[in-house]
Order: C-alpha cells, then sequence, then structure tokens
C-alpha cells in the first residue's frame, strides 16, 4: 500500500536534487532552469499528496497556480540567458563571475 | 464569492494593475519616444493607487473570504512602498539617458512589481503569499538586467533570477508542508492548528517558510545574492531594490510570523534572534573592505534588516510597531542615499562608482557632501539624526520583551557599522581631492534628496504621526 509517507519521500528526494542540481552543476546555466523546475515539481508533488489525503481541493488548486508561476519563471529565466549570451558569449556557470567580493 | 465590497478593498491593487496596462500599451505603440510620459504617468498611478488606500482600508480588512487583508498594517506597508517606488521612478531617466535609450517599460515593471508587493503585505492566505511574492520577484528580475547592453547587468539579473527562483521553490516547500500538517491554507486556520501543540512537519514547513522569507529580504545567511544584485543592476534598480521590495518583504515576514505562526512564537523567535545577530554582524564586518558604494550599500541594507528584524524577535505589538518604524526611517535613508550616488557622476555625465572618487567632495559639491553626511550619520545611528530614533525604538522593544542580551549585542555591533559608515565621511572630507563630479544635479534629484535630508534631520517633529501610524498598524494584527 503506498501512503502518504512514500509521496513525501519521492517529493523530499527531488527536493534535494533539484538543490544540488543548482550548487553542484559547474557546467551550464540551463541545467540550473531544469533544477528550479524539479524543485517547484517537487513541491507540486507535495501539495496533490496532501491535498488527496487531506480530501481537501485547495492543495490541487494551488498546485495549478504553482504550475502556471513556473511557466512565467521559465519565460524570464530564458529571457535573461539570452541576454546574457548575447553579451558574452557563453552560459557556463564558472564564467559568471563578473563581480566578486 | 466576488462581492464590491472585496474589490474595492483592493481597489489600490486595481488601479496600478490598470494603469500598468494601459501604460504598458502606450510603450508599445508609442516606442520609446513616450518614456518621458509614461514616467510621470506611473508616478500619477502610484499617487492616485495610494490616495485609494483610505477607501481599501474602510471595506476591509477582510477580502475574498479572507484570502486578502486590507488592515491598517497593510495600509501602513503599502504607503511606504509607493512612495519608494515613485521616489525610483523620478531618479531613473537622467541615468538611463546617460547609458543609452530611456525606455519606458521601466516605470511600467515598477508598477507591476508595486502590485506584487501590495498583494504581498496583504496577503492572508499562503496562495496570495506565493502569487504575490511572485508577482514581484519576475518584474524585478526583468528590472536587474534592465541595461541590456551591460555585462555585470545582465549577470546580476542572472544570478537574481536563478537565487531568486530557489528562494521561492524553499519558500513554496514550506507551504506545501505547512498546508499537509495543518489542513490549511489560511492565516487563521494555520494558526489554529498550530494553538494545540507544533509537530515535526509544522516545524519543517515553518522553518522552509522563514528560510524562503529570508532570502527575500536578504538577511543573513541568505543573503550571497544582495551584494552583486545591488552593484550590477543600474544605480536607480538598485535604488528601488533597496527600498520598496525591503518593506514588503520585511511586512510579509512580520504578518505570517504574527498571525499564521503566532501560536509556535516560541519556535521562531530564536530562528529570527539568530538571524537579526548574524544580519548585524556580517553586514557591519563584511562593508569594512569595500571599495564600491553600491556594493557598501548592499552590506549596509543586510545590516539594517538584521535591526528591523530585533523588533520581530520581540514579538510584542511594541516590537511590531518598532520594526514598522524602522523601515519607515530606513526607507528614507536608503533613497536619500541612493540620490547622492546617483549624482556620482564624471564631467561626460558617466555613473561613478568607487568610494575614492568621493574624496574632496566638500569642496566641488558642498551640498551634495553635506547631504551624504547626514545619511552616513543617520545610518551609523548617531543622534539627534533620525536614524537614531529607529535603532532606539527596536532596542527599546527588545529590552521590554526581554532580550538585553540581543539589544545589548546590537548595540556593540552598530559601532562596528559606524565604522564604514565615518569613513565616507572621512573621504569626503578630509582626504585629497578627486577628479570633480559633474557640477550639477538634476533638479528632481535635488529635490527628492533634499526632501529626505529635511525628513532625517527634523524627523522628531514627526515623530507623533509615525508613532500612532505604526501603533495602529501593530494593533491590526494581534
Amino acid at each position: 500500500m503506498i501512503g502518504l509517507q512514500h509521496y513525501l519521500v519521492v517529493s523530499a528526494i527531488l527536493f534535494v536534487m533539484g538543490v544540488l542540481g543548482i550548487f553542484i552543476n559547474r557546467k551550464n546555466v540551463i541545467i540550473i532552469l531544469m533544477a528550479i523546475e524539479l524543485i517547484l515539481l517537487s513541491v507540486n508533488i507535495n501539495l496533490v499528496a496532501f491535498s488527496a489525503f487531506l480530501g481537501d481541493l485547495v492543495g490541487q488548486v494551488f498546485s495549478m497556480f504553482v504550475l502556471t508561476v513556473a511557466a512565467g519563471e521559465a519565460a524570464i529565466g530564458l529571457a535573461i540567458l539570452v541576454i546574457y549570451f548575447r553579451g558574452r558569449g557563453t552560459i557556463a556557470v564558472d564564467d559568471v563571475n563578473r563581480m566578486k567580493g | 464569492m466576488i462581492d464590491s465590497a472585496s474589490l474595492l478593498a483592493v481597489l489600490p491593487e486595481l488601479v496600478l494593475t490598470a494603469g500598468g496596462l494601459v501604460l504598458l500599451l502606450t510603450a508599445a505603440f508609442g516606442g520609446d519616444g513616450t518614456a518621458r510620459v509614461v514616467n510621470w504617468l506611473s508616478v500619477l498611478t502610484l499617487l492616485v493607487a495610494g490616495l485609494m488606500l483610505p477607501v481599501s482600508m474602510e471595506h476591509g480588512p477582510l477580502a475574498f473570504d479572507g484570502l486578502v487583508r486590507a488592515d491598517a498594517f497593510s495600509i501602513f506597508a503599502k504607503a511606504l512602498i509607493y512612495a519608494s517606488a515613485g521616489a525610483a521612478i523620478l531618479l531613473a531617466p537622467r541615468y538611463f539617458a546617460a547609458g543609452g535609450a530611456v525606455r519606458p517599460e521601466y516605470p511600467v515593471l515598477i508598477l507591476f512589481s508595486s502590485v506584487g508587493m501590495g498583494m504581498m503585505v496583504s496577503a492572508g492566505d499562503l496562495l496570495t503569499l506565493y502569487v504575490g511574492l511572485e508577482m514581484q520577484s519576475l518584474a524585478a528580475y526583468v528590472l536587474a538586467s534592465f541595461m541590456r547592453q551591460d555585462e555585470r547587468s545582465s549577470e546580476a539579473g542572472l544570478k537574481y533570477f536563478v537565487l531568486g527562483s530557489l528562494a521561492s521553490g524553499i519558500l513554496l516547500y514550506g507551504t506545501a508542508l505547512l498546508y499537509g500538517f495543518t489542513g490549511s491554507t489560511s492565516f487563521d486556520g494555520i494558526a489554529v492548528a498550530l494553538g494545540d501543540g507544533v509537530g515535526k512537519g509544522e516545524l519543517f514547513g515553518m522553518v522552509f517558510l522563514l528560510a524562503g522569507l529570508a532570502f527575500k529580504m536578504s538577511a543573513v545567511p541568505f543573503h550571497m545574492w544582495t551584494p552583486d544584485v545591488y552593484e550590477g543592476a543600474p544605480t536607480p534598480v538598485t535604488t528601488f531594490f533597496g527600498s520598496a521590495p525591503k518593506v514588503a518583504a520585511m511586512a510579509l515576514t512580520v504578518r505570517v510570523a504574527i498571525e499564521a505562526l503566532g501560536p509556535a512564537g516560541l519556535d521562531w523567535q530564536q530562528i529570527v534572534i539568530f538571524v537579526a545577530l548574524a544580519s548585524i554582524i556580517f553586514g557591519a564586518v563584511a562593508a569594512i573592505g569595500q571599495t564600491n558604494i553600491k556594493r557598501l550599500m548592499a552590506y549596509s541594507s543586510i545590516n539594517n534588516v538584521g535591526f528591523a528584524l530585533i523588533g520581530l524577535a520581540a514579538a510584542t505589538p511594541a516590537g511590531v510597531a518598532a520594526t514598522m518604524s524602522y523601515m519607515a526611517i530606513y526607507v528614507v535613508m536608503t533613497i536619500g542615499a541612493f540620490a547622492c550616488i546617483l549624482q556620482m557622476r564624471d564631467a561626460q555625465g558617466r555613473p561613478v562608482e568607487s568610494i575614492a572618487s568621493l574624496a574632496g567632495l566638500s569642496q566641488s559639491r558642498k551640498g551634495l557632501a553635506a547631504a551624504l553626511g547626514i545619511f552616513m550619520f543617520s545610518m551609523a545611528g548617531i543622534p539627534p539624526l533620525f536614524g537614531f530614533w529607529a535603532k532606539f525604538l527596536v532596542f527599546d522593544a527588545a529590552v521590554a520583551a526581554g532580550l538585553t542580551a540581543l539589544a545589548a549585542f546590537g548595540i556593540a555591533a552598530s559601532v562596528i557599522g559606524a565604522f564604514y559608515y565615518l569613513k565616507i565621511i572621512k573621504t569626503m572630507y578630509f582626504d585629497e581631492p578627486a577628479t570633480a563630479y559633474e557640477a550639477r544635479g538634476g533638479a528632481v534629484e535635488n529635490v527628492i534628496l533634499t526632501a529626505c535630508a529635511v525628513v532625517i534631520v527634523v524627523g522628531y517633529l514627526l515623530n507623533p504621526v509615525l508613532d500612532q501610524a505604526s501603533a495602529a498598524a501593530a494593533a491590526s494584527l494581534f
């Protein structure tokens, strides 16, 4: 029988993978965008699982809002990435170092 | 149920949204030539929205079944937010004119961001909290990378976007856990559920939520984006980031902590105390070695957020009132200081950012040097300037709540902070003159600068008004 805690564990694993994807990844900013999506999706699993087990619809409504905002966020992230690439000609994470201190 | 009372309660947001959309279309059809008009009309929109605040309060405090609140607290925060957003718009044209073209998207983005901030401070539910926060942040990411040709600006935008999204993700994870373990997303519902004991899951959710909020106010240990974004973003945008979003994030944190997490006060109090102390000490120490004035202001803002959090740590009505007063005074000082920084231009009108270039300013630009001196003394908390009163209020509230050790550490650290503020004054008044700046500042800049300086000097005359407003704001949360 699959219970609430199974969903929570899956979601926690995805969340940690997303956070690690942002900090460990040294190659490519696009991977960071994917990691951010992973974090938001892990939250959605949480919300829907809670919603189902509580018998309360709010969580599912919430997850629709999260999906919508995530789409907007990805669009803005890619737009910023494009102007960054135009200026610098690279999107390697190690090169994002014009400012330090 | 959507009824007219609910719609009237969010009238300021409706005005801002409608104004923003109309101005966006004006900008889209009219091109860059409309920039000046759009600029002034945006300020007008903010002004109208500000005038609608009393109307919205009459139809509060609850709207849309408690999703939104229009109470004295949100009105206080929104008045501050609109004022600082207006100042950030007014200060911008000269800077952008020197760096290329004045574009009409800038004021429109600030309007959209203000809608989001308005929603943040009047959130009564985790859902409104999240949507408001994202509306504010999405506009802010674009603003940070507004100078598209400038490598530092686009890098600042990228960094702000990645770290800001991470913060939103962390905050969202916390809201999901809180929802799951309390069974409600409304602040009242969460408070009721927390009333009969705080479980492990609820504690986890609370920590994640507070971590995400700390990110947005740039409190240690989630401050790492601040210096880079402040330095890289165009200076008018930095002015904006230093004022309005800080107020919104702080007000949101206070509301969540008191209204939703109030019954778990003992649990979050230690988190807030740690974050406050760490921010004060880190902000003071890390600022010492800075050579770029915008970076220095970033560390200064981290330091100030720490002081404001001391009021929240007290978790009393007096403490909340002190936090809100602190933010009001901080916003005036920040906008004034940035109005000075915006005037740091070489003879060709290009912006200069190094602290060393301030040397000898007292001879070439007496008024500017005096004004920057006032703001620096005030930020250092030296009486009789208004910045002292802000610090006094939070320390007073902390001592009254029995947090004497916290207040003592805070005062000690504010002495460290005084060092780098005084260093700027020393550079301006006692160092060998460097190359002089442009001889005159813009008229609008000078007006804002003078207004802020006057408020800081004779601020005590405003005390009855400020005390009453902040006390009413705090009372509406308890």
